[in-house]
């Protein structure tokens, strides 16, 4: 025991090589982690020559900020792809938050016939992968005319938000005290009123939670614009890059560059959403670990 | 009681005892309690019948028939089973290739996200910065991702290629413009991506979940760093592991944007998974009949790797009182 103290108050030579070597480490592992965004990052500030100079240059000579602006206005209509996918993400991510809180709601408080079978086939669907569902869907969403829509991307996350938004809110719902369900009851507000007046303030920390992860998950969705949208200017911004990449200069004139540029400005928007919502977002995944 | 009373009432009454009764409640309180549960699991219920429960019965018989989607799907009974298996020349090699990059991709990146998870426990100053720092790569859009690695794997001009000429390798691979290393590059690209994400977040919230006691105890019988990983660390993680592994099974057998934005399954096949196979067999020459009866092998392969899993978990996977 006092061996040990004495261990801790003096860490011997091997202890401090150990931590050395282990900051040596995580310093190798950042510049594996941030070099590549760094490249990027500095690309989407280069001219062309210096694109595809040789040796290659990291810092460009001067920054061509105006990338950013010129992007903007070439023939691709790479502002609507963003317009795009922020309708896509608002439509999608309030679907999922409105429609997940209701039936979590009536799967937390409500006793029915069926109620746990639905919960079971809920956590089933997660385990089918999305292709099976993919082609008949398609199908759906051709009869119906939705092809080259955005439609069929946020139209079904008005449906539930799907199994994983489901069980999310579930869970949250069943740490809350049911005494405040049966106050309010007794009080005579409504179900509705007990949802939207006292359970859902309660809940904003995983509402917040799922918004990120919808969020993020939306934005970067690429299967499905993919299958759906064919014309340009109907692109989210993930589809829109594969189209720009596959050919990445109009009329002769090169424009990996401006690919560059478009490319961090599509990680800009999630990346600044992380950041404000680090925390949420951290609590959700882990809960999904934990539990799931 | 309640049940004896409403039915003795009016008439009314009797046809809500009726429905209470299919229901499954037994007063008035109740079955209105039940009938706004139903309201409110309604649009779930609706999105199950036709996002879910429809399609994946029109996809069980749609795989059973040839079908273009402006035609009506004409039975046609195994056939598509049977040529998958023994008439189309890309089936087994994309299955193939798809458990090539599984293999390659699972252990380091679940192995990958352990180590990081465990530097990350050490308490080294500034460790918030380098998590949220490892971190970045995992959102980064998968498009984004894949059009940012092909310039930095550009052969020529590209700076992977430019450090190994600086460290003397005169002939450094054409990564994913060839067709000998594309598949090892997606791989790559997808480790660099994962390593540092949500599978690491899961690792380190298991690793808080060890208790300090075990690694007291592992000090005094003299255990060092190594043995308490060994014997303190990695068993208490099993869970973790189990179900970061099942995930990573799950994700690494669905491969698809990063091989599709980077070489479109090419040079000559290099990087032709299986859900690419689906994707070109369904959505570019509309066969949906053969299309789903593929979908339907790749559901099959990850519910058979899921259930030998979760088999054979109980060997090694050790749960705390349980």
């Amino acid at each position: 025991m006092a061996q040990q103290t004495m261990t801790q108050s003096t860490p011997p030579l091997r202890v401090t090589i150990g931590r050395t070597g282990m900051y040596a480490i995580v310093f190798a592992l950042c510049v594996m982690f941030g070099f590549p965004l760094f490249w990027t990052a500095m690309s989407s500030l280069k001219t062309i020559p210096e694109m595809f100079e040789f040796p290659p240059v990291l810092i460009p000579a001067v920054p061509q900020w105006s990338n950013y602006w010129t992007v903007l206005n070439i023939s691709y209509p790479v502002g609507r792809w963003f317009l795009n996918s922020v309708l896509v993400v608002l439509l999608t991510t309030s679907g999922s938050l409105v429609t997940a809180s209701l039936v979590a709601y009536s799967l937390a408080r409500f006793d029915y016939r069926g109620r746990d079978v639905l919960f079971m086939i809920t956590l089933a669907t997660m385990m089918l992968p999305a292709q099976v569902t993919l082609i008949p869907q398609f199908v759906l969403f051709y009869k119906l005319g939705w092809i080259n829509t955005i439609l069929p991307l946020w139209v079904p996350h008005w449906f539930g938000g799907g199994a994983f938004a489901i069980f999310l809110m579930r869970q949250f719902f069943l740490t809350l005290p049911r005494d405040l369900d049966e106050a309010a009851l007794i009080d005579g507000a409504g179900y509705f009123r007990i949802f939207w007046l006292i359970l859902l303030p309660l809940c904003k920390p995983v509402l917040a939670t799922l918004a990120i992860i919808t969020i993020i998950a939306s934005w970067s969705d690429f299967l499905g614009p993919l299958i759906y949208l064919n014309s340009p200017e109907k692109f989210t911004v993930s589809v829109g890059l594969q189209f720009f990449k596959a050919v990445p200069e109009v009329g002769g004139e090169p424009m990996q560059h401006l690919l560059m540029a478009a490319c961090i400005m599509s990680m800009i928007p999630i990346i600044v959403i992380f950041f404000f919502g680090q925390r949420f977002f951290v609590q959700g995944i882990v809960m999904s670990g934990i539990k799931g | 009681m309640a049940v004896a009373e409403t039915q003795a009432s009016t008439s009314s009454a009797k046809k809500s005892s009726l429905f209470s009764r299919v229901i499954g409640t037994q007063s008035e309180f109740q079955t209105k309690r039940a009938v706004w549960g139903y309201v409110y699991a309604l649009p779930w219920i609706l999105g199950l019948l036709i996002f879910w429960g429809g399609p994946i019965l029109a996809s069980f018989y749609f795989g059973f028939t040839e079908y273009a989607v402006t035609g009506s799907p004409r039975f046609i009974g195994l056939n598509n089973y049977v040529k998958a298996f023994s008439g189309d020349e890309l089936f087994w090699p994309s299955l193939g290739r798809t458990f090539t990059f599984a293999g390659m991709y699972i252990p380091f990146a679940v192995g990958g996200a352990l180590l990081l998870a465990v530097l990350l426990n050490q308490k080294l100053t500034g460790t918030t910065v380098y998590r949220t720092l490892f971190f970045v790569p995992h959102l980064v859009p998968a498009v984004a991702l894949a059009v940012l690695w092909t310039f930095l794997l550009a052969p020529r001009v590209g700076p992977v290629n430019q450090f190994l000429r600086d460290i003397g390798i005169a002939n450094p691979p054409g990564w994913l413009a060839s067709r000998d290393s594309a598949l090892v590059s997606v791989t790559m690209i997808n480790v660099w991506a994962a390593m540092g994400g949500n599978t690491m977040l899961i690792f380190l919230a298991g690793l808080q979940g060890v208790p300090q006691e075990l690694y007291d105890a592992a000090s005094i019988d003299g255990g060092g760093t190594w043995a308490k990983f060994r014997h303190v660390t990695l068993p208490m993680l099993t869970p973790t592991i189990f179900f970061n592994v099942v995930l990573a099974v799950i994700g690494a057998l669905k491969v698809f944007t990063t091989a599709w934005v980077a070489t479109q399954g090419g040079p000559s096949y290099a990087t032709w998974f299986f859900a690419l196979h689906i994707y070109f067999q369904a959505f570019q020459y509309f066969r949906l009949g053969y299309g789903s009866a593929l979908a339907w092998v790749l559901a099959a392969t990850l519910l058979f790797f899921t259930w030998v899993q979760v088999r054979y978990s109980r060997r090694w996977v050790h749960y705390e009182g349980g």
